[in-house]
């Protein structure tokens, strides 16, 4: 603030020795001030109730769509973490290759250097396999003849530290005849991935959206609050309250709505995620995966309500800010 | 106290509402402004207030010049003038004790020095006792005390009134006048809007006439 003329500055010593204390008496003052407007928000958010609460579902609905697709994304990434293990090679033999040729076959393959682990995978087994876990198993006995080609899973060595190894590998068994298709695992959590990063880049652009959306929701809502009590401003400001002093209640009404709205949404969401969880584990257990739905740790939900309440605050702030500057006492 | 040095004002859309006023108001002078309506007297009044910006000339508050302060430091001013209205402007959906207290609120008093001073001020104006009652149910001169009681609280060295007996009874409007005197003879500065010739002509003060927009008599 800029520095006033002498005069005003005796007459504000006068009032401070009146109201009895210094500087502690001041900012103690300051203090009750902004309790009371956080606790005076409160209320009159309660008090008209019906409003309110339309406000807040529609921002809950908001933040609730934001964080449920940060959790589906954390979700698929948990999903796409858990297949970087995978990094192995299936070899699909020739149909003509008898089962003691292809045994010999992956005989040979354990003497590659670049070899780690082989694991031979006849037609009955693969049958047997699918039988049990695609939930297909009647349709298989139907058929005459098992369709299944014989599988041989290659773990290429320090596969983890150095990738040409694998790829090597890979370009390698492509150009043995007994291989009908090599097919590389470690493509398809690849491709994964950058499908789940695509989600990621996505959801985030959409979060942005939805938290412009909540901002402007709640500007909206300060500005109808600020239009109601335009007389009480008025007179506020005629009897000498700053812009300061007069927006801080509409700050505090813009951060409850925000708050509670987070609650809301944190609400929406977490029945959202029981909802789905066992259906979608049960699904994993069909596939034979360990896969739990992973929900809001405490830190994320700490950040959600603090984002809510945030977005609340700034969306008064820019509407009572401007307003302010042109409401004139007349 | 109080200083108009050749002032105007001029709005774009209806031309100059004041013309070269020039008076000066001393610590402790009671005055009234009066003129027929549309003469300025709200226009020099919301000029003291600072609601509005003069054209041209200089106006000086307690040493300083209104011109030359920032939107920033009004509300320091207005602290230090206490504003009287023809409607009141009290808060409807509050008592008359948090009408009274809203300018040491904002102030930053201390709740108890603010229920002293409340009370003090209510006391003076006749309506102690009345501090839970809404506004609403109060009768108009009793309403008008309640802004009379609002306007001093913060013990400002000037009061400006604006028609404050506008839509009073000349009985009701004598005490209110009465009322005025009192804050006058402990040393306040007090300045009053009024067509109310009349009651003016009994009340033996200074008189500044206003006429479309000049200062015709002093």
């Amino acid at each position: 603030m800029r520095k006033r003329p002498r005069h005003q500055q005796k007459q504000e010593g006068r009032q401070t020795r009146i109201s009895g204390g210094g500087f502690i008496d001041r900012l103690k003052a300051y203090r009750d001030l902004h309790a009371h407007a956080l606790f005076s928000s409160l209320g009159r958010l309660i008090s008209s109730r019906f409003a309110s609460v339309m406000t807040i579902v529609v921002l809950a609905i908001g933040i609730s769509l934001a964080s449920g697709f940060y959790i589906l994304v954390k979700n698929l990434q948990q999903l796409a973490g858990n297949l970087e293990s995978s990094n192995q090679i299936s070899l699909f033999l020739k149909d003509d290759v008898s089962d003691i040729n292809a045994k010999k076959f992956s005989e040979n393959l354990k003497k590659n250097p670049d070899v780690q682990e082989v694991k031979f995978i006849s037609k009955e087994q693969a049958l047997k396999e699918f039988e049990t876990y695609s939930g297909f198993g009647s349709a298989v006995k139907a058929l005459e003849k098992n369709p299944l080609p014989i599988v041989v899973q290659v773990i290429p060595k320090n596969s983890f530290d150095d990738e040409a190894v694998t790829q090597n590998l890979f370009e390698h068994f492509k150009l043995v005849p007994e291989v009908d298709l090599a097919q590389m695992d470690m493509q398809w959590v690849k491709r994964l991935q950058s499908i789940v990063e695509v989600a990621r880049r996505g959801v985030q652009l959409l979060s942005g959206l939805l938290g412009i959306g909540v901002l402007f929701i709640t500007a909206n809502t300060i500005r109808l609050e600020l239009h109601n009590r335009r007389e009480e401003v008025v007179i506020a400001k005629l009897v000498g309250a700053t812009n300061g002093f007069i927006q801080r209640p509409f700050l505090y009404s813009g951060f409850w709505l925000g708050f509670f709205s987070g609650v809301a949404a944190w609400f929406i969401v977490t029945f959202t995620a029981l909802v789905l969880k066992q259906p979608i584990e049960k699904l994993s257990g069909l596939y034979d995966g360990s896969f739990h739905v992973v929900f809001l740790d405490f830190f994320e939900t700490f950040a959600m309500l603090s984002i809510s309440a945030l977005l609340g605050m700034v969306g008064s702030w820019i509407v009572v800010h401007f307003q302010l500057r042109q409401l004139k006492p007349e | 106290m109080l200083q108009f040095d050749k002032v105007s004002m001029r709005y774009p859309e209806v031309g100059d509402v004041l013309k070269n006023i020039s008076f000066q108001l001393h610590p402790g002078e009671m005055s009234f402004l009066t003129g027929h309506s549309g003469a300025g007297k709200s226009s020099l009044f919301k000029l003291i207030a600072v609601m509005e910006r003069c054209t041209r000339g200089e106006i000086v508050f307690a040493g300083q010049n209104l011109n030359k302060i920032s939107d920033r430091q009004i509300p320091y001013i207005r602290r230090s003038m206490g504003l009287i209205f023809q409607d009141y402007k009290l808060l409807q959906d509050r008592t008359v004790f948090d009408n009274v207290a809203l300018p040491l609120v904002i102030a930053g008093y201390r709740h108890g020095e603010i229920s002293r001073r409340v009370r003090a001020a209510l006391d003076k104006v006749g309506l102690l006792g009345k501090e839970k009652k809404y506004p609403m149910t109060l009768s108009g001169g009793e309403q008008q005390r309640v802004g009379i009681a609002r306007a001093v609280v913060n013990k400002p060295p000037m009061i400006l009134a604006d028609e404050p007996t506008g839509n009073l009874d000349p009985e009701l409007s004598k005490e209110i006048m009465h009322l005025f005197e009192q804050f006058q003879q402990v040393g306040v500065t007090v300045l009053i809007a009024s067509h109310d010739i009349s009651l003016i002509s009994k009340m033996n003060y200074r008189v500044l006439t206003l006429d479309h927009g000049q200062l015709v008599a002093s």
